[in-house]
Order: C-alpha cells, then sequence, then structure tokens
C-alpha cells in the first residue's frame, strides 16, 4: 500500500472556521492510476495537498509508503517531497526566468547532484517528451501543452513513486488533454508510477483506471473504471 | 557552493531589471554615503587648518598706554615692559599656570632695498621660539638659530610677498643675499609662507642683533608664552587676572587697566574652537549615521519587496523540494552578492566624485574679511580608502541583515501558501 489515509480531518479557519475533510479514509496501492472527481469546492485539492505534504491536515493519520506523514519539519516534508512526489498543477507552475531545461533539472540541484550530471538528466527527459528542440527556451515562448511536458519532465526526473497532478488539464485545450493524459498513462504502464489526478472533467477522469468521487468533504463511490467505459462523451476521441 | 554560486548567477543574470533596480539603490546609498563623508572632512579639514593657522594658543603681553590715572600717575602714559618683566614671568610664582616664555623686542618700519626694488617692512628682534609660536611655515631658507642670536648676526626672515618684491624673477635666490635696510644691511637667511593673506608684515631678525642696533636699552615689545595648567576657561580667566593685576601694579597701572598693559589671548579662543570642532564632528557624525540608516532602510526595503515578489517561485522550490534553509541561503546570498558588487560600484563612483569635488568647490576660496583673508571652504574632501571600504561593508552587512528579516519569512511560508501567492 503506497498510500493510507484514515480519518482525515481539515479545517481552514479563516475568521470563520470550514470544516473542509470530514473524515478522509483511502487507501491506494502502488501502481494505480487514479483520478479524484467532485464538485468545485468539495475539497478535492485540499486532499492532494494533504497527500503532497504540501499542507498539513488538523486530525487523522496519512501513512506514505510506509512512513507516517505527521508534524514533519519543513525540512523532512521538502525532503519526502523532492524524493517521493511529482507534482503536475493546472497553471504549470514553472519558473518564469528559467529555461526549459533549467526548470527540469532544479529538482536534482536541491538533491546536490552536479550541475553537469543535472543537465545530461534533463536533456534526457526532455528528450523524452519531445522537448528537445524547445529546451533552451523560456516558459513564455512555450504553448500550454509543451508547458504541462516541461513540467511532467520535472516531475519525473526524481524518479518519484507518486504523481500528484491537480486539474493538468485544466488549461489546456481538448487536443491537448488527451495528448497529456496518453502520457501520464503511458508512465502509468511503463514506469508503474503512481498517479492520483483531480479533475472534474469526466473525459480526462475516464482515462484512469480507477475514479474517487469526493463529495461534501468525504468520500463517495469508488468506481472501478479498468475499460474505461465510465463516460461514454465525445470529447476524448 | 559553487552549485550555489552557479544558481544565484543565472538568477540575477535572468532578472536584470530586478537586479538593476537592487544594484542601483544599494549604489545610490553607498554613493551618498561617501560623498557625505568626503564633504564633511572637508568642512572639518578646512575648519581646523583654518584655525590652527590663524589662533595659537599663545598670551601675548605688550605694554600700551594707560587708560585711566592710577597712582599720582596720568592717564595716557605709555608703558614699557622689560627684561625684568620676563624673569618675573618665568619666576616661581606663575610656575603653575606659564610654559615656556619667549619675548620680542618692539619694531621699526624699514624700507628694504635690492638692485633697485624695494619693499617696506617692520622689523623685529625675536628668538628662535618664534616660529613654532606663530606657526610660520618656511617657503625657502631657514628660520633664525641660536647662533644668529649667539653672533648677533645681521640676518632676517622676510615673507613671501616681500620676496616677491624684491626678487620678482626668481624669490628663492633671494635666501643668501644682502638686502639694505636704511643705514644698515641684513642678510637674508629664509622667506617664509604669507598663504594669501597679508598679515605678517613683520621680519623677524635675531633679538640680540635688534637689541645692538635699534634699541639698546633693556624694554621689550611683547612677552608670549604658552599656558601650561589651566584646563578650563574660568581656570585660566582666574590665572589671567591675577597675572594681569601683579603686573600692571609692577608698572603702576590700575590693576584693571587692560589698555594700559594688554594681554592677548589665543589661549580661550582655542578652547572655544576646540568646542566648535566638537559640535561640528558630532553633527557630520549624526549626519552620517541617518544617511547610514537611510542607505539601510532603502537596502532592506528593496530586499523586502524583492522577497514579496518572489513568494510564488519560493513556493515553486519548495514544492519540488527546496527546504526553508535553502530557500533562506538563496535569497541571502543573492542580496549579499548584489550588494556587494553595487556597493563596491557605489563606494567607488563615490570617491571619484569626492576627487571631482576635491577638484572643483575644494579649491576655490572664499574672502571672509577681518585681516585674516582667503579661506578655503573645503580643504581635501576625499575619504580615505578604509573609511570608505568600513562604510560600504557595514552598509552591505546591515543591509543583509535587514534582508535576513523578510528571508526568514519567506523562508518559513507555508509551500502551499507560497504557491497560492501571485
Ligand atoms: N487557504 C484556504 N483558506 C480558507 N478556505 C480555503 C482555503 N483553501 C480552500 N478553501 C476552501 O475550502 C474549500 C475546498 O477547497 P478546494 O480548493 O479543496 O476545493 P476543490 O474541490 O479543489 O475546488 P475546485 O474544483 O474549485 O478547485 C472551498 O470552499 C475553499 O473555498
Ligand atoms: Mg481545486
Amino acid at each position: 500500500m503506497l498510500i493510507e489515509l484514515k480519518d482525515i480531518n481539515k479545517t481552514y479557519d479563516n475568521g470563520q472556521p470550514l470544516h473542509v475533510l470530514k473524515g478522509i479514509d483511502l487507501s491506494i496501492e502502488r501502481g494505480e492510476f487514479v483520478s479524484i472527481m467532485g464538485a468545485s469546492g468539495s475539497g478535492k485539492s485540499t486532499l492532494l495537498n494533504i497527500l503532497g505534504i504540501l499542507d498539513n491536515y488538523d486530525t487523522g493519520e496519512y501513512w506514505l509508503d510506509g512512513k507516517l506523514i505527521k508534524d514533519l519539519s519543513e525540512k523532512q516534508a521538502a525532503d519526502y517531497r523532492n524524493r517521493m512526489i511529482g507534482f503536475v498543477f493546472q497553471s504549470f507552475n514553472l519558473i518564469s526566468f528559467k529555461t526549459a531545461v533549467e526548470n527540469v533539472e532544479l529538482p536534482l540541484y536541491y538533491q546536490g547532484i552536479p550541475r553537469k550530471k543535472r543537465h545530461e538528466m534533463a536533456m534526457e527527459y526532455l528528450e523524452k517528451l519531445g522537448l528537445t528542440d524547445w529546451a533552451s527556451h523560456f516558459p513564455n515562448e512555450m504553448s500550454g501543452g509543451q508547458m504541462q511536458r516541461v513540467a511532467i519532465a520535472r516531475a519525473l526526473i526524481t524518479r518519484p513513486q507518486l504523481i500528484l497532478a491537480d486539474e493538468p488539464t485544466g488549461a489546456l485545450d481538448s487536443k491537448t488533454s488527451v495528448e497529456v493524459m496518453q502520457l501520464l498513462k503511458r508512465l502509468n504502464q511503463e514506469e508503474n508510477i503512481t498517479i492520483i489526478v483531480v479533475t472534474h472533467e469526466s473525459g480526462v477522469a475516464n482515462e484512469t483506471d480507477k475514479i474517487i468521487h469526493i463529495k461534501d468533504g468525504i468520500i463517495g463511490e469508488i468506481e472501478e473504471n479498468k475499460a474505461h467505459t465510465a463516460w461514454d462523451g465525445t470529447m476524448m476521441k | 557552493m559553487r552549485e550555489l554560486f552557479h544558481e544565484i548567477a543565472s538568477n540575477l543574470r535572468n532578472n536584470k531589471l530586478r537586479t538593476a533596480l537592487t544594484g542601483f539603490a544599494v549604489s545610490w546609498g553607498i554613493f551618498l554615503l561617501i560623498c557625505l563623508l568626503g564633504a564633511g572632512n572637508g568642512l572639518m579639514n578646512s575648519f581646523m587648518g583654518n584655525v590652527s593657522d590663524f589662533i595659537s594658543q599663545n598670551i601675548t603681553v605688550e605694554g600700551w598706554r594707560t587708560s585711566k590715572p592710577y597712582a599720582g600717575y596720568q592717564e595716557g602714559r605709555v608703558i614699557d615692559l622689560d627684561e625684568t618683566d620676563v624673569t618675573w614671568t618665568e619666576g616661581q610664582r606663575w610656575s603653575h599656570a606659564v610654559g615656556n616664555v619667549a619675548r620680542q623686542t618692539g619694531s621699526t618700519g624699514v624700507t628694504f632695498s635690492l638692485d633697485g626694488n624695494t619693499v617696506a617692512g617692520q622689523i623685529s628682534g625675536v628668538l628662535p621660539e618664534y616660529q613654532e609660536q606663530n606657526k610660520i611655515k618656511m617657503y625657502a631658507g631657514r628660520f633664525l638659530n641660536p647662533d644668529d642670536l649667539k653672533e648677533r648676526r645681521k640676518v632676517v626672515v622676510l615673507s613671501l610677498a616681500q620676496a616677491k618684491e624684491l626678487s620678482p624673477k626668481d624669490p628663492k635666490a633671494l635666501v643668501g643675499k644682502w638686502v639694505g635696510a636704511g643705514t644698515v644691511s641684513f642678510r637674508v637667511v629664509g622667506i617664509y609662507h604669507t598663504d594669501e593673506s597679508d598679515m605678517y608684515r613683520t621680519c623677524p631678525v635675531p633679538y640680540t642683533t635688534y637689541k645692538g642696533i635699534y634699541d639698546t636699552s633693556n624694554k621689550i615689545g611683547s612677552i608670549t608664552f604658552t599656558v601650561d595648567g589651566p584646563e578650563t576657561k574660568e581656570e585660566y580667566e582666574a590665572f589671567e587676572k591675577e597675572y594681569g593685576s601683579a603686573l600692571r601694579l609692577r608698572h603702576d597701572v590700575a590693576p584693571d587697566d587692560r589698555r594700559g598693559i594688554w594681554i592677548g589671548n589665543g589661549y580661550t579662543d582655542n578652547m572655544e574652537m576646540n568646542d566648535a570642532q566638537r559640535i561640528i564632528r558630532t553633527f557630520l557624525w549624526i549626519l552620517g549615521l541617518l544617511t547610514l540608516v537611510s542607505g539601510i532602510v532603502g537596502v532592506s526595503n528593496i530586499m523586502l519587496i524583492a522577497v514579496k515578489e518572489r513568494t510564488h517561485e519560493f513556493g515553486i522550490r519548495k514544492a519540488i523540494g527546496a527546504s526553508p534553509a535553502e530557500i533562506l541561503k538563496l535569497i541571502i546570498a543573492e542580496s549579499v552578492t548584489i550588494t556587494a558588487i553595487f556597493g563596491y560600484i557605489g563606494m567607488f563612483l563615490g570617491m571619484i566624485a569626492c576627487q571631482i569635488m576635491d577638484k572643483t568647490v575644494g579649491q576655490r576660496t572664499v574672502d571672509i574679511g577681518m585681516d585674516i583673508g582667503n579661506i578655503r571652504m573645503l580643504v581635501n574632501p576625499t575619504v580615505g580608502l578604509d573609511v570608505a571600504l568600513e562604510a560600504t561593508i557595514l552598509l552591505i552587512v546591515a543591509g543583509t541583515i535587514a534582508g535576513a528579516v523578510p528571508a526568514w519569512k519567506a523562508a518559513r511560508v507555508k509551500p502551499i501558501e507560497a504557491l497560492r501567492a501571485e
């Protein structure tokens, strides 16, 4: 079991307390490709941020790869994020003044890997994603799909066990969305990386093997979707 | 460390505008600081120089004309000091306050002549100490020495202004030449600086020579002595009152008749100058500190803005594995790099500005009237490299410490909050 959540609660308190996660119990096996769906404001991003150790939770237990993720120091949390988790965001979150290859290298910088090695590895990953020609371009010179592929390369470069993607296709057109989902699917199948995708597009969720519905801060239905028949729409052609 | 350096170099290179703005603020702060320190130094130098040129620390005593009747004498009597007054002043009674005592004869107006050129002068017999006491700077040759006195040599020291009149082409060549002075001749042994003002028309000759030629009596023109003892103005004034009264009584002059026997006092003037100097110095210090503080505030403000602007970037870095210490290290190293490079540039430009100030305003003289003549407003308005470096380093360190506060805050922001920032 890669991820084990037991009765996770999270309340935001900005003047007026807002109980967002009301006891989440969830297990995700190594190598799974799952999506989390739910209405806007249902707590999807909150849950994913907790899974990514970007945010903390109030009560409950979160076990990641057999380790209890609770009351970690910022340094430990940074180290776990660096070695175990890759992030893919809706808005890409590339550093604007760094070129594609520099962005991809950055996680390795924080592992203390020498510059030359870093560069070689980053180029290798960019090549894998068909971005060799864009290596020395800045983010504002690239299309959304290209930027998201750079972000995926950055997420992959530390060979993480888990990739967390919050609306990875949210800022992309449907054709590019398909490409990105195909890419994630391939990574899941070929490299056996566990991938969790938050989305509110049924077409995107349908590409994953399991769909977790979240409603009002608790887990609702969990749909097995190995056959990818949860949705018969026409978007993902 | 090298990796950090590369990271910083690339960050600064890729953020040229931010780097330039921050750098400009730092350069400007240090530039202003150096200029201010330079101008302050110039003012100080000018003040000290002018003061020490014109104010001596000596007490001069001269016999004038009585202004009130006393002891059966009418007013208007001429008082002559004599050798016994010198001995009396040197005596045990005043040893608690009187230092070195020197004397000077009265003076005689003569016309010096050489090869058809003439110039007026006041010959006065003095001791070798006269040079030190009157802060005379030699332009050429030497001042009078003890042998001149012992052998009653007919030698004279002229002012540069006089020398130029007598030997317009080459005043220096005058040294060693004999010049006529009425019925006698004197050999010129030295020429002293007149410093634009023409206050020294006095032409010193050996005391003994003067006595032999112009005045064979035991009368003297003035007694000059240094003060050694009184520390405060009050102490000095008490001494002067006691000494003056006693001396006046020796000559049957009313004890309070300041015109009968005049006591000129460069000593308390000097004390007042010291006070003024202290005030100026304090003022400059405060001004300098204020500039420094405003420099620090400016630098740290820029740091604060730069850090705030980059919150989102730090969020990204944290998400992909940067620890708070890494963020802190990055910000501080970047700010030290910027402030060091641009601080150095600012310091360099500031020192150039000081040089320009020296070559322009520093050379201008102002006529402050009186018989003091022209003085320079700023003398050597520059800052030593050591002080400049200290100020620069201080600003860098202070700026960094001030910048460390926002850096520390940025480092501690939770990654999710940093990511949310835009
Ligand atoms: N930092 C915060 N402070 C206070 N309230 C917050 C904060 N972040 C999120 N919320 C609130 O918590 C609830 C859940 O937010 P969350 O972002 O997890 O929803 P979501 O399911 O991702 O929605 P969407 O589909 O719109 O992205 C929302 O009502 C939101 O307003
Ligand atoms: Mg969301």
